[in-house]
């Protein structure tokens, strides 16, 4: 029982980072974005500068991580993209979150309102992701805004899904009978009964949207319908990499690498979070 | 050293479970003697490791359990040298299970793969043990199936789980425990998921079963009823303890360790006696003039009421004309099984969910016609406790915000009176007011009914509706919880609706009782008159299918054929006829309306003059 005091003394902070794990990938996380804020500062080259004598030439003493095709320093362009890239998954996962977990609550909570949400959503889930995202890049323009808002649209019907189907559970929970027995307002029980438990699926599947957002802008950057494709982006990079992978395989590495780490620290950090803020995992952490 | 008569020999068992931490004991030192063709039952409050014990015995427990014991002896057959279960190889422990020693659990509902036709299941141990080819296996699983006596054993061999109602599919598991005839069945609560005229029916049919098999019966429970009916001999298990084990009659007279004594002074007593004894002693009430309504001054008013669930397999018929009046200041029982419909009537009185006809008047508003607001308003007045302790309180809050939710919810008081209100409700319902900053997960079941009950409180409500809430509880934190209702009752003049399927709580609590069968109202009146002379056919079946904890109790009883029918199609007329001994054709034309039977209750049978 003393460790329920605990939890209230602790914070949800030092709940968050007792787990070694979840501390080590949270510093990680925090570097990373500490190093790519700062790359205009930090990177030895400019990410746009060519040097056609020094292209594929490997990671070593001129180039740290080597030089892609055109001989562009991979470093520097790795912090540069970095910039980019976690600006969309950030803001892809946040916004389409927010969508996704209204579209998601509503469709769940009222009977009357889920067959029309259900079918928007189903409508929306039988797009291709890409061409859906390629179509509304086309309609909105190409920037990174709307870019961000595009893969928003595309991801919210799956964070929408996962939020009714855990609210069909939580309605039905006595606590929330009870709540509506006591006379608390739809809005009270809605955030406080049934969001509140529903959180955990919430937060694994805004982690892999964050990921999945870096790749689609990829995609799309490829495709023409992203961003100006002078700049660079994680995404892009790997895609230029494939090309020459036989000659010159940490094009690919180094940016998948930055992608790859990004993704399972945030995932680590998303676990944490959602043991900390359950108070009966938080006491035995 | 020699067995003797014993089937099993338990000495001083310990097992504990290795957690991140430290070990923890589950059981502690447990040792039992079970005499072959006897009962031993294991009775115990959750927790006090008897289900663990019984694991050890079979070696099913997981591999971070350790076992020892000075001596754990199993003789399956008198002739031969026991087998030291302490020593065998997982091997040797899977060729003795199901064939020597079987298991039937609690759980009905998931102890049945659902993917295979209950032939396949029973048949199983048969491939396994005995290597039989598929016909003789049919043919021993149909014995098995009329062992059991499931009707149309034939046509039941290839059915689905899922086809099967509770209580047969308990006695499918039993089929399938008994297939290879094993010496010794050990049975962990095997009725406690079944209704009351159900659990009878498998009591019977366990006890008849024994005679025919000649074989021992492990038999745990935690229902003092199933022990006096059921065992020969009791082990009392208390915290991973064997504390005391007698011959039943013995225990029940004379009990020794303390513990026995207050799990025995626990029950709903003052009128623990059996019912057979108790319809001669009653005492009959003055006679009031019979025109005189029931209830005279109600503060809630049930009118009519109905509840359809619309389903796609046809309408779901949870209540059907339901009227009655709960006088203020009163606790109601309102008792049946499970699908009678009593937790929907329940629900559609405070207006949770719409009733699809009839209405209630609550202290003369008609609350059908309240608009949203206005109801809102009107909850304050009105609570619920509910059945599950650990589903009714959000996991994710404090004590103190789920027993101010209420208040906040009606914007009463300021954070900080608030706070002292829930402090003072705490301690009213027995906690401390420094547990208000505690997190549900950290209370006992008994400690979470009562942040449940302060809950409910804190809007100092005129009516309470009490569903279920001490069925999920042991025992001993039971009495205490119905004792705090009670004293609710008297300090805050409220009124309770009491919904519950223990018959024998319902007579300690409650100044009326209502009984439901099928969504339909069969019984309502006095408590003592309606638990001491029932008058409704149902009535009767349901008090005497109740288990009497007193062995020496005579158990006069009529026990109730088949299964209730579903109340997506209900028979027509009377909806007991289809198990009622008294249906007389008459019967299948229409739903007799309640009628005034004696100055105290109305029953609706169209034999009552008959058979009462």
């Amino acid at each position: 029982m003393a460790a329920g005091s605990a939890w209230e003394e602790r914070g949800l902070a030092a709940a968050l980072f007792s787990r070694r794990s979840v501390a080590v990938a949270a510093v990680f996380f925090l570097l990373l974005t500490a190093l790519v804020a700062l790359a205009p500062w930090l990177a030895p080259f400019d990410p746009a500068a060519m040097s056609v004598r020094e292209r594929l030439s490997p990671p070593g003493d001129g180039f740290i991580l080597g030089a892609d095709v055109f001989g562009r320093d991979v470093l520097s362009r790795l912090l540069h993209a970095g910039r980019v890239s976690l600006t969309i998954g950030a803001g892809v996962a946040l916004l389409s979150s927010v969508s996704g977990i209204l579209i998601g609550l509503l469709a769940g909570f009222f009977r009357r309102l889920d067959a029309p949400l259900s079918r928007l959503i189903d409508a929306m889930m039988a797009f291709p992701d890409i061409l859906l995202a390629i179509s509304l890049v086309a309609v909105l323009g190409g920037s990174l805004a709307n870019v961000i808002i595009a893969l928003s649209i595309v991801y919210a019907p799956r964070i929408a899904r996962v939020v009714r189907a855990s609210t069909l559970v939580a309605r039905e929970l006595p606590y929330v009978e009870a709540a509506r027995a006591l006379g608390s307002s739809t809005g009270y029980v809605l955030l406080r009964h049934v969001l509140a438990n529903i959180l955990s699926p919430i937060i694994v599947q805004a982690t892999f949207i964050f990921a999945y957002a870096m790749l689609a802008e990829s995609g799309l950057s490829f495709l023409g319908v992203g961003i100006d494709p002078a700049t660079p982006t994680w995404g892009a990079m790997i895609n230029e990499g494939r090309l020459v992978i036989d000659q010159a395989p940490f094009l690919v590495l180094f940016p998948g690498l930055a992608i790859s780490l990004t993704v399972l620290s945030l995932q680590l950090v998303g676990d944490g979070l959602r043991d900390a803020l359950d108070p009966r995992i938080a006491n035995q952490m | 050293m020699t067995t003797g008569g014993n089937i099993l020999e338990l000495q001083n068992l310990r097992v504990r479970f290795q957690q991140r931490r430290q070990p923890v004991a589950a059981v502690r030192d447990a040792s039992f003697l079970l005499r072959r063709g006897q009962t031993l039952a294991l009775v115990g409050e959750s927790g006090s490791g008897k289900s663990v014990a019984s694991l050890a015995l079979m070696g099913l427990l997981p591999d971070h359990a350790s076992v020892e014991a000075r001596r754990m002896r199993f003789a399956p057959d008198a002739d031969a040298p026991p087998v030291d279960l302490t020593g065998q190889s997982p091997e040797a422990m899977r060729r003795l299970r199901g064939r020597h020693i079987a298991m039937v659990f609690q759980e009905p509902m998931s102890s049945l793969n659902p993917l295979f036709p209950i032939g396949d299941q029973i048949g199983e141990a048969l491939l396994v043990h005995e290597r039989l080819d598929a016909r003789s296996r049919r043919k021993r699983v149909l014995e098995m199936l009329e062992l059991v006596e499931i009707p149309g054993a034939a046509e039941r061999h290839d059915a689905w789980p899922h086809e099967l109602s509770g209580g047969m599919r308990q006695r499918v598991l039993i089929a399938l425990a008994l297939v290879c005839k094993p010496a010794l069945l050990i049975a962990d609560e095997p009725t406690t998921a079944l209704d009351v005229t159900i659990q009878a029916q498998i009591l019977d049919l366990m006890r008849r079963l024994q005679a025919e098999l000649g074989m021992s019966i492990l038999f745990i429970t935690h229902d003092l009823g199933v022990v006096a009916e059921m065992a020969d001999e009791v082990a009392v298990m208390r915290a991973g303890e064997v504390v005391e084990q007698a011959a039943v009659r013995e225990l029940f007279s004379d009990p020794r360790h303390p513990y026995t004594r207050g799990l025995l002074a626990s029950l709903p007593s003052g009128r623990r006696a059996a019912l057979s004894q108790t319809a001669s002693e009653s005492v009959e009430p003055e006679v009031p003039p019979p025109p005189e309504p029931l209830v005279s001054m109600p503060l809630v008013s049930i009118k009519g009421m109905s509840k359809i669930f619309p389903s796609n397999r046809g309408a779901v018929h949870a209540v059907q004309d339901v009227s009655f009046d709960i006088p203020k200041g009163a606790i109601v029982g309102l008792v049946g099984e499970s699908g009678s419909g009593k937790t929907t009537l329940g629900r559609a009185v405070l207006r949770l969910v719409e009733p699809t006809a009839g209405s209630v008047v609550f202290d003369g508003e008609i609350l059908g016609e309240l608009d949203a607001s206005r109801m809102r308003a009107m909850r304050r007045r009105m609570q619920i406790i509910f059945q599950d302790p650990v589903a009714s309180l959000n996991p994710r809050m404090r004590v103190r915000d789920i027993v101010a939710e209420g208040l906040l919810a009606h914007g009463i008081g300021t954070a900080s009176s608030r706070a002292e209100r829930v402090a003072a409700l705490l301690e009213e319902v027995g906690l401390k007011a420094d547990d208000m900053r505690r997190h549900p997960h950290e209370f006992s079941g008994g400690q979470r009914q009562r942040i449940g009950i302060a809950r409910a409180l804190a809007l100092d409500p005129d009516f309470i509706i009490a569903d279920e809430s001490v069925s999920a509880l042991d025992v001993s934190i039971r009495s205490q919880v119905l004792d705090l209702l009670l004293d609710i009752r008297r300090r805050r003049e409220a009124t309770l609706l009491f919904i519950s399927h223990d018959l024998s709580v319902v007579r300690y609590l409650c100044d009326l009782t209502a009984v439901m069968y099928l969504g339909r109202l069969v019984e309502f009146g006095a408590t003592e008159a309606v638990h001491s002379q029932p008058a409704h056919p149902y009535t009767r079946a349901l008090l005497t299918a109740v288990p009497v904890p007193d062995p020496g109790a005579a158990r006069g009883r009529e026990l109730l054929q088949g299964d209730a029918p579903s109340p997506q199609a209900p028979p027509s007329g009377c909806v007991f006829r289809t198990r009622c001994r008294h249906a007389a054709p008459a019967c299948a034309e229409a739903m007799p309306a309640l009628a005034r039977w004696g100055p105290d209750r109305e029953a609706a049978c169209a034999r009552l003059a008959e058979i009462a």
